[in-house]
């Protein structure tokens, strides 16, 4: 009894003395792997600084005039004399920022311009402009489903669409990527009841692959669901006037939400979701990263408007940069390396490689022969695949693009990736 | 054979292919622990296990599922 009360006074005095617990140990394993990675002689891939931006396809990097094959500026639409002119007006007569949330002070004339814009160039009722691409999913996807509702979701969605699952109440099913057969079978599966909400996109960013959208949202709306489309990575050059994958195969009317972002073909940085749908609106009174952060700047919404209206008209831009997709890919297959489709389905290339030495070995390289692309590991990517991705700009003449091929193809050697 | 005899035998059947390690199975095997599965791995062997019994494994059950016996308890639950 002596030494049982002994030990509980010993255990209280521990515990008054537990030393503060550093949250930050739970990362050694991520700075080890880092560390690792610098020891080894080669730069770090998530450390890149552009120290001056030439066009939509060049900058300065550590001194060296270096092409940009990893920018997501599908449309070369950073430098538009228009765009430029927009957002630098905007900003001498509204101010640098907005201060404010869209709900209370933080909604100026060309918010709405940019709304006004969106409709147009979708041809829909509605349209809400979020602060980032990000918060666009994460709040129509954690608003739009709520307690004992069902998300479906591909299984290779992006993060945002995942932390947007995250954020809500709902109930969350995976089904394989792409899969229109298992999307099916985990519908069947759902009670008849609930609400359910398929979450398809129409280019998967990591391989460049474009969703089977038609069959998909047939199966969805067998089973009495709604679907929304993220076609982030589309605008502009899929379908007869740039809407998407989900235009391209006809689903005009099929889609309920499509949501997507002014940081890729747009070429500022923003997001939005458009829908048909007679009580969107309200969408704007429930969702959190909607009312709970800060508007983007007048010069960010001015710039939007003015390119998006400008991209209903870009058929010039949208035929070259298929060419240049076409000739990236085309010349990649040629020298033999492993691609993330077939065909040139996006302007994304993605050159799939063995391992984590191999790709930053290489992606070292062609940083060193002036030509900047992503590396992707695990998580972000599918399978565990270590991946060099390439985005194509409409910007990128074809001597750029013989370039690029021909320091792959010394890259590529050098690593053995290819004989 | 009881019915949860039996899927947990249908269980460990569909461990298999994922058990590199070839850990031996008991109720108490953990799959992060034990298995060392990443998320990639509980993917695709959750969808193996919906496809036999014919079921949903949501998301937010598998976040409470942590070894074997658990997931025979969850679908001993599902199939009932």
């Amino acid at each position: 009894m002596t030494d049982g009360l002994a030990t509980s006074t010993a255990r209280a005095a521990d515990a008054a003395a537990a030393p503060p617990r550093d949250l930050m140990a739970k990362f050694d394993g991520l700075i080890a792997e880092r560390q690792a990675l610098a020891d080894s002689g080669v730069r770090n891939p998530f450390t890149i600084v552009m120290d001056e931006v030439l066009s939509p396809t060049e900058a300065m990097i550590q001194g060296k005039r270096t092409i940009l094959l990893g920018t997501y500026n599908y449309m070369g639409m950073t430098f538009d004399p228009d765009v430029i002119a927009a957002g630098k007006r905007a900003l001498e007569e509204f101010g640098s920022g907005t201060n404010g949330s869209r709900m209370l002070n933080g909604t100026f004339r060309d918010h709405v311009a940019a709304e006004q814009a969106l409709r147009d160039f979708y041809g829909m009722a509605g349209a809400i402009v979020f602060s980032t691409g990000y918060q666009a999913n994460l709040g129509m996807i954690s608003t739009l489903a709520g307690k004992g509702d069902y998300i479906i979701l591909d299984a290779d969605s992006h993060a945002s669409i995942y932390d947007g699952c995250a954020m809500g109440s709902a109930e969350v099913v995976r089904f394989r990527h792409n899969s229109v057969e298992d999307l099916d079978k985990r519908l069947g599966r759902l009670p008849r009841e609930p609400g359910k909400l398929v979450v398809l996109e129409g280019v998967y960013s990591m391989l460049g692959d474009i969703a089977p959208l038609k069959e998909m949202v047939a199966v969805a709306k067998k089973h009495g669901a709604m679907v929304l489309v993220d076609e982030a990575h589309s605008m502009g050059f899929f379908g007869p006037n740039g809407r998407g994958v989900y235009e391209e195969q006809g689903l005009t009317d099929q889609v309920d939400f499509v949501v997507g972002t002014f940081s890729k073909s747009v070429g500022t940085v923003g997001g939005f979701c458009v829908s048909n749908h007679p009580k969107f609106d309200a969408v704007r009174l429930a969702c959190r990263p909607y009312i709970f952060t800060a508007s983007l700047p007048p010069s960010v919404v001015a710039t939007a408007a003015t390119s998006i209206a400008k991209l209903m008209h870009a058929h010039e831009k949208r035929e070259r940069l298929w060419n240049n997709a076409r000739q990236l890919h085309g010349g990649l297959k040629r020298l033999g390396f492993a691609l993330g489709t077939e065909t040139p389905e996006s302007a994304i290339v993605a050159v799939i490689l063995p391992s984590q030495e191999a790709a930053i070995g290489m992606w070292q390289a062609m940083l060193e022969a002036g030509v900047y692309v992503n590396m992707a590991r695990p998580p972000a990517t599918p399978s565990g695949t270590f991946l060099l991705r390439c985005s194509l700009c409409a910007e990128h003449t074809p001597a750029q693009l013989d370039s690029v091929l021909e320091s792959f193809a010394q890259a590529g050697r050098a690593v053995g990736a290819i004989s | 054979m009881s019915d949860r005899a039996q899927i947990e035998e249908t269980v460990h059947r569909l461990i298999e292919p994922f058990n590199r390690k070839g850990v031996a199975l008991t109720a108490a095997t953990s799959f992060a622990g034990d298995l060392e599965w990443d998320s990639l791995t509980v993917m695709d062997f959750v969808a193996a296990i919906e496809d036999e019994f014919d079921i949903i494994i949501t998301m937010n059950m598998q976040a409470e599922i942590e070894t074997v016996g658990q997931l025979v308890d969850a679908v001993v639950k599902l199939k009932g």
